[in-house]
């Protein structure tokens, strides 16, 4: 019954769309319609967590739309309720925070239809069970999420940032058309039970894994095939970025666990290596070029792509464990990642709100032109200082918990018998550990610049603070990020259906060990007690500051910055979000980016300015997408003489095709 | 019970009480081996005390987290520190955080550090912070791949279990324990901002990174911040103490006798770590900061390569 309730809150979601468009600019629409979303948003993840704790029959439904022969089949087995309650506590947040946020959206038309209709399309991919569904509901997805992007489309920018995401889209979906073709075979067994049931001959499985791992990649954003996304993501209203990064890339990953752990049939040892490769480098370029950023919101959308590469990371190690036999161990790797998939999406979805509440209340997201929100808008920054926190995973929130087991599952890895493994997994290991430690610093970059020091426009310098409902929504993931931190134990258990039911095994449990530590293999070899980390660090702090404020000096007084003498009351002295980034993008950006500084200094004597100008390159983008765009761009014009012909040719043209493909199906026979 | 929670909070106590002597004693003997008469051992206690009596003076525009980052930034130190073992092994709350954790505890510190470095919005305080957090995104995945292959050595990340480990017969001497020592001792250098790689002594100077940081500090704010880095000093030693020089440090089961042995062989670790360090230091002059990441990069790839040979073979 799970599936069917499911349903009816997806047709109510997608009831709301028409309802958006009827109701239009009306005063109270977005109220109206974002209370809807958040409600139905609700139950449905409500209903997620039973099917998750195993309330629920896992029996699928088979609606007569789709295909003639197939139906389109709809099911909640494990996986797909995990990834239902992570894309509906998004969309329930999302939509909490909308009620506020959304009141200052200048063209609430033009984002309120598609909102629902976004939040139905996610749910349909998670819950299709058959790959026509699924093709269809990822469509919907990616399309309801392009016109969100395009909301704002006064901006050229969030033109062009939508023109790249749909070719990236389509493209994408092409790759899993194609995936789904093979895995199908020529008799159309679409239904995944099929699917699952046919075993694909080992070159049309690692074909199908190249295809799947291209087409859910570009839409996770896994390096290269993430230019879109920077472009994308921040071009929609805040609470859809926050979607978008926190839950619909979750969505790809779901469609790549699903494909690859559950239909593909068992992994060969190398898929792996692929999967690993692909991840560490996504972590470490995302978060370089999150580095090199200045806008908040595109900070925080590269910042995404260096987590999903973490994702595919851990996802690598599941696959390589599994492949080799290690179940218990591809357990941890997998629960590692998918707790970082429920991690990430609490944390983004909440750093894309502060961020929405920064551009709200100063209409700035270039974080040189913001400064000293945290005594304009106290709550925002504490708010985001959590999530900042968070994902650079420090100690006790829920960031470091996930990067924690996925050290863990690095750590089994030495057990795994081939040679290529064995040198590629501690690179991988070296490659998080780096972009770690980046990450952390790109979140004292993004905090400190943006919310730290003077403001540095006049904007800055008259925010206000968001409205109740903007911070309700972000205190509640704040809160759950630090629950998810400090007892883990009991996110772990929550998983161990899903990792049961993916490779077979699942971690010990945890709820029976003492004091709610986490043991993930045996207590002798590692554990980790996030409450108690918590306590002491709560307690000596207070102690510390008790005993120094009974016994020693509690009085302070305010004077002017010290700053070794020479205070500079202009606040275009202090530090920018660029030359914070300056010592590491010399470090790493010279070869990655082939970053140049070019200073000009005048002549002896001279009155002019000195100037410093800053050069990076995308290399990627300047390596492979405009090749590529030119090549396109050639190409039409070489093919345009083919739209002046008469009609005489056409016909021959038309005949020519058909004598080459009857040619080509004679000779395959 | 009751024997092993006396031994964490003595262990915790001590660490406390110890630290700023360490600190003292490598300026004295730096200070004598530059032929200077040099401060008394006891100063840093002193300056402690004279800093905790003084009156904050709070920058005009500093906010609420300037005033909180001290207390965060000790309280994590504080707890880092006391989860290694010094003196006696089998720390009673070992496993609720491995040497992982630890790591990461440091880095709490250092992420809240550096933004109390940009709070005011001076132009020290960015240097210092930005500067920081590049050393740091080379030292921290060096310090993890460490861990790594002390970890794959000894089967296990808890720190008193590979403690142990390392203090029995069944280590031996092998090329990625030299490697992995190598790297920490850089490591620890660049962590705990000493000469080649930042200078403690140094002020008003561009080339300053951990005291730029902290430069708008003041009073009892300024207190915590010294006595978190005299910790983390602390805790390196004592790390590359109870991992490297196992010997002397008493059994999670022994009387009274043996935990004073224990405690003097630690001091002894101490005094030897602190003369070297400061021997280290006179010898050597400080380098550029771009020439840094050369010197990390290097701790790294050393880390990386033991990791890697760990994982080739069980014998190396």
């Amino acid at each position: 019954m799970t599936v069917v309730y499911a349903l009816y809150g997806v047709a109510a979601l997608l009831a709301l769309a028409p309802i958006a468009v009827f109701l239009g600019a009306a005063p109270r629409a977005s109220s109206i319609i974002y209370g809807a979303c958040l409600i139905i948003a609700s139950g449905l993840g409500a209903n997620a967590l039973l099917a998750l704790f195993g309330h629920a029959d896992a029996s699928g439904v088979t609606l007569p739309l789709g295909l003639p022969w197939l139906g389109s089949h709809l099911r909640i087995d494990p996986l797909a309720a995990f990834f239902l309650v992570v894309v509906n506590l998004g969309g329930a947040m999302a939509s909490l925070f909308a009620l506020g946020y959304g009141r200052h959206e200048e063209t609430p038309q033009r984002v309120l239809p598609f909102y629902p209709a976004y939040l139905a399309g996610m749910n349909l991919v998670v819950l299709s069970a058959d790959a026509f569904t699924f093709l269809v509901s990822w469509e919907f997805m990616s399309l309801t999420s392009w016109a969100l992007v395009i909301a704002h489309h006064r901006d050229r920018e969030n033109l062009r940032a939508g023109y790249v995401y749909l070719l990236m889209a389509s493209f994408g979906t092409l790759a899993l058309l194609l995936a789904f073709g093979l895995l199908a075979g020529s008799n159309g067994n679409y239904a995944f039970d099929s699917i699952r049931a046919a075993h694909p001959s080992a070159g049309l499985a690692a074909l199908v894994l190249i295809l799947v791992l291209v087409g859910t990649g570009s839409k996770a954003g896994v390096v290269p095939l993430h230019a879109w996304l920077p472009l994308a993501h921040p071009a929609a209203p805040s609470h859809v970025s926050a979607l978008m990064s926190g839950v619909m890339t979750k969505v790809a990953v779901y469609g790549f666990i699903r494909i690859v752990f559950d239909l593909l049939g068992a992994p060969d040892w190398w898929w792996s290596i692929l999967v690993l490769a692909v991840g560490g480098i996504t972590a470490v370029m995302g978060v370089l070029y999150a580095l090199m950023q200045n806008d908040l919101k595109r900070v925080l959308a590269y910042s995404t792509i260096e987590n999903i590469g973490i994702i595919f990371a851990a996802l690598g190690l599941a696959l390589a464990f599994k492949a080799e036999g290690l179940f218990l161990a591809a357990a941890l790797a997998l629960t590692a990642g998918l707790f970082h998939v429920f991690n990430h999406s609490l944390f983004k979805s909440l750093l894309f709100f502060g961020a929405g509440a920064v551009l709200n209340a100063t209409g700035e997201r270039d974080m040189d032109h913001l400064g000293g929100l945290i005594h304009r808008m106290p709550k925002t920054a504490f708010v985001f200082l959590v999530g900042c926190a968070a994902i650079s995973a420090l100690p006790p929130l829920n960031g470091f918990v996930s990067e924690w087991l996925t050290f863990q599952a690095i750590l089994l890895s030495p057990q795994l018998p081939s040679w290529g493994l064995k040198l590629m997994i501690p690179t991988v290991g070296a490659l998080l550990a780096l972009s770690a430690a980046l990450a952390g610093a790109c979140f004292v970059r993004a905090f400190g610049i943006s919310f730290l020091g003077r403001p540095r426009t006049p904007a800055a310098a008259s925010a206000h603070e968001t409205d109740g409902l903007s911070l309700a929504a972000m205190f509640v993931l704040a809160v759950l990020c630090l629950i998810a931190g400090i007892v883990p134990g009991f996110f772990i258990d929550a998983l161990a259906p899903v990792t049961q039911a993916v490779i077979g095994v699942n971690m010990p449990h945890q709820a029976g060990v003492q004091w709610l530590s986490i043991v993930p293999i045996a207590e002798s070899r590692s554990s980790y007690n996030g409450l108690l980390v918590f306590v002491f660090v709560f307690l000596s702090g207070s102690i510390g500051a008790f005993a120094i404020h009974r016994f020693a000096s509690d009085k302070s007084r305010r004077g002017p910055a010290w700053d070794c003498g020479y205070p500079d009351p202009s606040s275009i002295t202090q530090y920018t979000a660029s030359s914070f980034a300056q010592p590491i993008r010399r470090v790493f950006g010279t070869t990655v980016f082939r970053a140049r500084e070019i200073g000009e200094m005048p002549p002896p004597g001279g009155m002019g300015p000195a100037r410093l100008t800053v050069q990076v390159h995308d290399l990627i983008w300047e390596g492979l997408y405009v090749p590529i765009a030119d090549l396109v761009g050639i190409a039409a014009e070489r093919l345009n003489v083919l739209q002046f012909l008469t009609i005489r040719r056409y016909l021959s043209l038309v005949f020519a095709a058909l004598i080459l493909l009857l040619l080509v199906l004679a000779i395959w026979q | 019970m009751i024997r092993d929670l006396a031994l964490q909070g003595s262990e915790m106590l001590l660490v406390l009480l110890l630290s700023p002597l360490l600190t003292g004693f490598v300026r004295k003997v730096k200070a004598r081996l530059l032929r200077r008469q040099g401060p008394p051992l006891l100063q840093p206690y002193r300056d402690l005390a004279r800093l905790l009596r003084k009156d904050v003076v709070l920058a005009q525009n500093a906010s609420w987290l300037f005033r909180a980052i001290p207390y965060i930034v000790f309280a994590c130190t504080w707890v880092a520190a006391s989860l290694v073992p010094t003196f006696s092994g089998g720390l009673l709350f070992s496993w609720s955080a491995d040497l992982i954790a630890i790591i990461a505890l440091i880095g709490s510190a250092r992420f809240f550090q550096a933004l109390a470095g940009l709070d005011v919005g001076t132009a020290f305080g960015g240097i210092g912070s930005s500067r920081e957090v590049m050393i740091a995104s080379l030292a921290e995945p060096a310090m993890l791949m460490i861990v790594f292959t002390l970890a794959l050595i000894a089967g296990s990340t808890q720190l008193s279990t590979m403690a142990a480990f390392m203090s029995s017969s069944e280590v031996g001497l092998r090329v990625s324990l030299g490697l992995g020592l190598i790297a920490l001792v850089m490591v620890a250098i660049a962590e705990n901002a000493r000469i080649p790689v930042d200078n403690p002594a140094t002020h008003l100077e561009l080339t300053m990174v951990h005291e730029a940081m902290v430069l708008e500090y003041s009073g009892r704010h300024l207190a915590l911040i010294e006595l978190s880095s005299f910790l983390k000093l602390l805790l390196y030693v004592s790390l590359i103490g109870c991992l490297f020089v196992p010997w002397g440090t008493a059994t999670p089961d022994a009387d009274a006798r043996e935990l004073l042995f224990g405690a003097g062989f630690y001091v002894g670790k101490l005094a030897v770590a602190g003369f070297l360090l400061a021997v280290f230091e006179t010898s050597i002059a400080k380098m550029r900061v771009f020439r840094v990441p050369e010197f990390l990069g290097a701790a790294l790839m050393l880390a990386l390569l033991a990791t890697l040979l760990r994982f080739v073979s069980g014998s190396f």
